[in-house]
């Protein structure tokens, strides 16, 4: 860890906050242009962010706090959220380790096709998640490439697990290495350098070197990258064959339910997603208040 | 971490390996949007009767979408023991890639089909703009919901109702159809994709004066919404709109699932399928069964796409398909 920086050195003196603010070139308006524009902003936020999202837990518990409970414990409920849970477990370790050997590779060696390799990295960014499922419908789908050779040997892929679990680490593929890739371009290959010519080997470089300086970079995209692969909805709808209590995950549960005009239910799963929102904006708001220095760098989209 | 995650993953695996162990057998019925209600009631019935029967266990597993989709999920691998579907056509597609014999149609009573629906107004409460029959569908300021034709069934099977009845007015001709139903579409204000897409357009957001769609959702509609905001208007003509089932042949085989998949189908046409069909507002194939519950299925002049339109591939050809007469009349009105 670097040492802390003694920020009170650096700042000008404490000064009356009015004056400073009128003194900024920045802010010249009169002040009730500022609060105009805070104020349409926060009722912007309100009506956009904020109030959709009361709305849900407002329309999940509408029925009662048991409804709601029962809603969960139904068991082709309990079933999509294992089937979500599985592959955001198989999802996000995948795409970790692709993740940081990417990053690794792009921003530590020079070789050729490395700008390649950096398009590929954004293609599931770019391409549509229907299409992304499409694509598996094409290779393992029964007139598919793969499929008529998988269907003679009994393996299944698309319409059960493994095809969830491919679109998922397909749509999730770029979050952690985008994470990584301008942080450790930022932190330049010196310290390695530094390490390999003491005489470390490229692993204990790796382990002792780069990864303490990435971790909390990683940790952040490793947040995003799970926020989606348990949201992610188009590209596992195409892949998925719906069968009840088999192949929905919760979001795909949540369309059931709500075109089944069983809409508490519906919106109690659907809480259950807001709430891992939730969760991971405030592990991700803490580690930026936390270690703002060292995300400053991937922070900005 | 990992080692977490091992334990998940066994969790998991114990979790599939105990549902597995519960059943003989499992069989998968890919199905349409709307059927969740009925197939909920006739799985347990048929399991029950098959476990009296046989002595084996069997896990019924559902699978539910908009049937031309579910039908290309099925041709692209979706392995369904048996399909049930609300249009002929979404079967004869997978016929077509070769997992269902071709002469499906001829293989169970009533044409495959052991339940159909048809076509009916419902209005909202006191029938403000007093709309009784189709005709009154095509007065200026008459606002109606309908699902597009070219993406949903009822659609398909309202505007080819409005085409049969202007047909069979006194001096009616295909001409006089066509200028009919383009009158009829100059009065829909949105075009839904969906049955419940034009559902929700209708209720939620109470748009229009007319919502066009199946009898069965029509009594959705009122055990939702309340039943004494809306009123049902039966037109005097309209159309018999089966929900034919089949076996998927290859699959079914592969499985070994045939002669139990034959039973669930065979379960359908029963006289106690047949019952469950009638309490869930889909109007039993089965004669016998129907009249017995006539309070609930008005009797009403009905006619079938084969007889008025020469089939279904035929109807679609004409009307439905790219730059065909449907699409002729949404241009032109």
């Amino acid at each position: 860890m670097s040492p802390a920086i003694d920020h009170s050195l650096q700042d000008p003196p404490q000064l009356p906050r009015e004056p400073l603010i009128e003194k900024n070139a920045v802010i010249t308006e009169a002040p009730w242009v500022r609060r105009t524009l805070t104020a349409v902003a926060l009722l912007f936020l309100c009506g956009f962010l904020l109030l959709p999202l009361v709305a849900v837990f407002v329309e999940a518990l509408r029925n009662g706090v048991e409804t709601y409970f029962e809603a969960l414990k139904d068991p082709d409920a309990l079933a999509a959220i294992e089937l979500t849970l599985i592959a955001a477990a198989i999802a996000v370790p995948l795409n970790l380790v692709f993740g940081v050997s990417a990053a690794w590779a792009i921003t530590k060696f020079e070789f050729r096709g490395k700008s390649l390799l950096v398009s590929l990295i954004d293609l599931p960014f770019s391409v549509s998640p229907v299409v992304a499922g499409l694509i598996y419908v094409l290779i393992f789908g029964s007139h598919g490439w793969a499929g008529p050779w998988l269907s003679e040997h009994g393996i299944k892929v698309l319409f059960s697990t493994p095809g969830i679990v491919l679109a998922t680490v397909f749509v999730t593929f770029p979050f952690i290495a985008r994470e990584l890739i301008p942080l450790m371009t930022e932190q330049g290959t010196d310290d390695e350098q530094a390490a390999l010519s003491l005489g470390a080997t490229g692993w204990q470089t790796f382990w002792r070197v780069t990864l303490p300086n990435i971790k909390w970079g990683l940790l952040y995209g490793v947040l995003l990258c799970n926020a989606r692969a348990m949201g992610e909805f188009g590209a596992v709808s195409v892949v998925s064959g719906h069968i009840r209590g088999q192949t929905n995950t919760m979001p795909l549960h949540v369309e059931i339910l709500y075109n089944e005009y069983q809409f508490s239910a519906a919106f109690a799963v659907a809480s259950l997603l807001a709430m891992l929102a939730l969760l991971t904006l405030g592990i991700k708001s803490w580690l930026e208040w936390r270690h703002s220095d060292e995300l400053s760098a991937t922070r900005r989209h | 971490m990992k080692k977490k995650l091992l334990h998940t993953l066994a969790a998991a695996a114990a979790v599939l390996a105990a549902s597995a162990a519960q059943a003989d057998a499992t069989l998968l019925n890919v199905s349409y949007d709307v059927a969740r209600g009925v197939y909920k009631d006739l799985n347990p019935a048929f399991a029950e009767a098959w476990k009296k029967k046989t002595g084996e266990t069997l896990k019924l597993d559902q699978s539910h979408g908009g049937s031309s989709k579910q039908a290309r999920a099925v041709i692209d691998g979706l392995e369904a023991d048996i399909v049930s579907m609300n249009s002929p056509l979404d079967i004869d597609a997978i016929a077509k890639a070769g997992l269902i014999s071709p002469d499906w149609q001829k293989r169970l009573p009533y044409a495959s089909s052991p339940s159909w629906s048809t076509i009916l107004f419902l209005v909202r409460k006191g029938n403000p703009k007093g709309i009784k029959d189709w005709n009154d569908l095509v007065k200026p300021g008459v606002k109606l919901i309908i699902p597009n034709p070219k993406t949903s069934g009822n659609g398909r099977y309202s505007y080819l109702a409005a085409w049969q009845y202007a047909l069979r007015q006194p001096g009616g001709n295909e001409a006089k159809a066509r200028d009919f139903v383009t009158a009829l579409f100059r009065n829909v204000p949105v075009l839904d994709t969906g049955g419940r897409g034009a559902t929700t357009t209708f209720a939620q957001r109470s748009i229009g004066d007319v919502l066009l769609t199946f009898e069965n959702e029509v009594k959705l509609i009122q055990q939702e919404f309340g039943a004494d905001k809306y009123e049902i208007v039966t037109p005097s003509l309209s159309v018999r709109a089966d929900n034919p089932v089949s076996i998927v042949d290859k699959y079914a085989a592969k499985h070994g699932n045939k002669a139990r998949a034959q039973a669930w189908l065979d379960f359908q046409f029963s006289e106690a399928g047949q019952e469950i069909f009638a309490a869930n507002d889909l109007r039993p194939s089965d004669e016998k069964v129907l009249s017995k519950h006539s309070n609930r299925f008005p009797k009403l002049q009905l006619f079938s796409v084969t007889e008025a339109f020469g089939g279904w591939p035929q109807a679609q050809k004409i009307h439905f398909a790219d730059g065909g007469l449907f699409d002729q009349i949404y241009q032109a009105r």
